[in-house]
């Protein structure tokens, strides 16, 4: 695929699509990079609670100058600021809220997601990488619904919504749904449906993928 | 009943070698580096450290990575832009890891310290990080079985503790500050500031008093390096 033109949406074009299917007044937890993008989307009335699994309910923005306090900072290890309402806790009541199915929705990235929703996002796998999981594991199973952000490509053109994960899995049957570049995809009992297109058409999106897709497009456009 | 220290050195005194130490601080947000560089002043090596991380930068935990103090490393996120100590004694097969899923670790101390025996968590069911454990389908779900994780020392740093040795701590420096203070035999906290019993109010207090057992004051922190956004 290299050689291809760019299409499809950019990164915070990506980030504001998936920012409106956020609802309102959700608890919400935005995995590092990518994803933590989306904060920059949701508008100031929409109730979402941002939760940051070092423990803090009611996250907000990145701290600038004089607001940088090193005590309080995100998953990424960014300071950021509080918002009115927020809380504090410790780790294990953080991630007792995290399995405990108390946060709504839940924002990561990914090396791949299978047409079950197997999700891989925390190890290449490569003998010379130090493997790191952090919250991952937990995030993907913890919260109501769990949602990838990615690229549908990676950076060699190889599909990354594939049949079986071939990277070492993070999550088992977890993901619902996927938002790339190029489609939006739920993760359904019948299988993956494509529910949005971006510069692309089903067709092509069929050619592209190893994975049977059920055209869930609102005028089942080709 | 907590004791007040009057230095670093006197609060970490009779950590043998060998021993199992927790560390509070999620990167460098409430990590007690005073207590860890007194650590470091002992000499106590071949230790076995708990802590989300395996250091940051060149102060701290890092430092006792460097030192070769650590035999082994309890931890759910070691790979970090900043974690070049670890990442080389890693390399040179010099150090253990035994990596944790974050919120099995945190569940993992909190069991010690309640006393739980052991637990099935679905975290980290059908992962490699699972392999080998025993499982079990609850209600059509699937678990883990995970056990509890100890500690002879627990190295933690909180904002303010009455002489009683009740806990406050500051913002997401929390973390894993209030699970290691009790499940470890001995917890050694390092505060900004010491106030007579009865200056807390006890419905803020998020650590009581019984678990810990010495504390001591460190008003002014080193300054510890800007965060780099070096991973969760």
């Amino acid at each position: 695929m290299t050689g291809v033109t760019r299409r499809g949406l950019g990164k915070d074009e990506l980030a504001a699509r998936v920012a409106r299917d956020i609802p309102r007044g959700a608890f919400v937890n935005l995995g590092i990079g990518l994803p933590t993008r989306i904060s920059n989307h949701l508008s100031a009335d929409s109730g979402v609670v941002l939760h940051t699994e070092n423990g803090m309910l009611g996250m907000g923005p990145e701290a600038q100058g004089d607001a940088v306090d090193l005590d309080l900072i995100n998953a990424g290890k960014v300071p950021v600021t509080e918002l009115a309402g927020a809380s504090y806790f410790h780790h294990a009541d953080s991630f007792a809220m995290m399995r405990g199915g108390h946060l709504d929705v839940c924002v990561l990235g990914a090396y791949q997601v299978s047409a079950r929703g197997d999700l891989a996002n925390w190890h290449t796998g490569r003998p010379d990488d130090i493997p790191a999981v952090g919250g991952a594991m937990d995030l993907a199973i913890g919260a109501k619904e769990t949602f990838v952000m990615m690229d549908l490509l990676s950076r060699d053109g190889v599909p990354k919504l594939v049949p079986e994960c071939t990277y070492p899995l993070t999550g088992v049957g977890c993901v619902s749904r996927i938002y790339t570049d190029l489609a939006v995809f739920l993760i359904e009992d019948e299988g993956v449906a494509v529910r949005e297109l971006f510069d692309c058409t089903f067709d092509e999106l069929t050619r592209l993928l190893a994975v049977p897709l059920l055209n869930r497009t609102p005028k089942g456009s080709r | 009943m907590a004791s007040i220290l009057d230095n670093p050195y006197a609060a970490v005194a009779g950590i043998p070698d060998g021993a199992t130490v927790m560390i509070g601080g999620f990167g460098t947000a409430g990590q007690p580096v005073e207590l860890i560089e007194a650590l470091m002043a002992s000499g106590a090596t071949n230790l076995t450290v708990v802590n989300n991380n395996a250091g940051n930068g060149d102060v701290g935990l890092a430092a006792l990575i460097r030192a070769g103090r650590v035999r082994k490393i309890v931890c759910s996120f070691p790979r970090q832009r900043d974690s070049w100590h670890f990442d080389q004694k890693y390399r040179a097969g010099e150090i253990e890891l035994e990596l944790v899923p974050q919120g099995n670790l945190a569940e993992r101390i909190r069991a010690a310290g309640a006393g739980i025996g052991a637990f099935y968590t679905p975290t980290g069911y059908g992962t490699s990080l699972a392999e080998g454990k025993e499982v079990r389908e609850i209600d059509g779900r699937h678990y883990v079985l995970e056990y509890p994780l100890r500690a002879d020392y627990a190295l933690v740093k909180a904002h303010r503790a009455d002489e009683l040795g009740n806990l406050v701590y500051r913002k997401t420096a929390r973390n894993f500050g209030p699970i290691m203070a009790t499940a470890a035999t001995t917890t050694v906290v390092q505060v900004e500031e010491v106030v007579p019993v009865g200056a807390l109010d006890p419905e803020v207090i998020v650590t009581p008093g019984i678990y810990v057992d010495r504390i001591v004051r460190v008003p002014a922190p080193v300054p510890v390096p800007e965060p780099v956004g070096a991973g969760q």
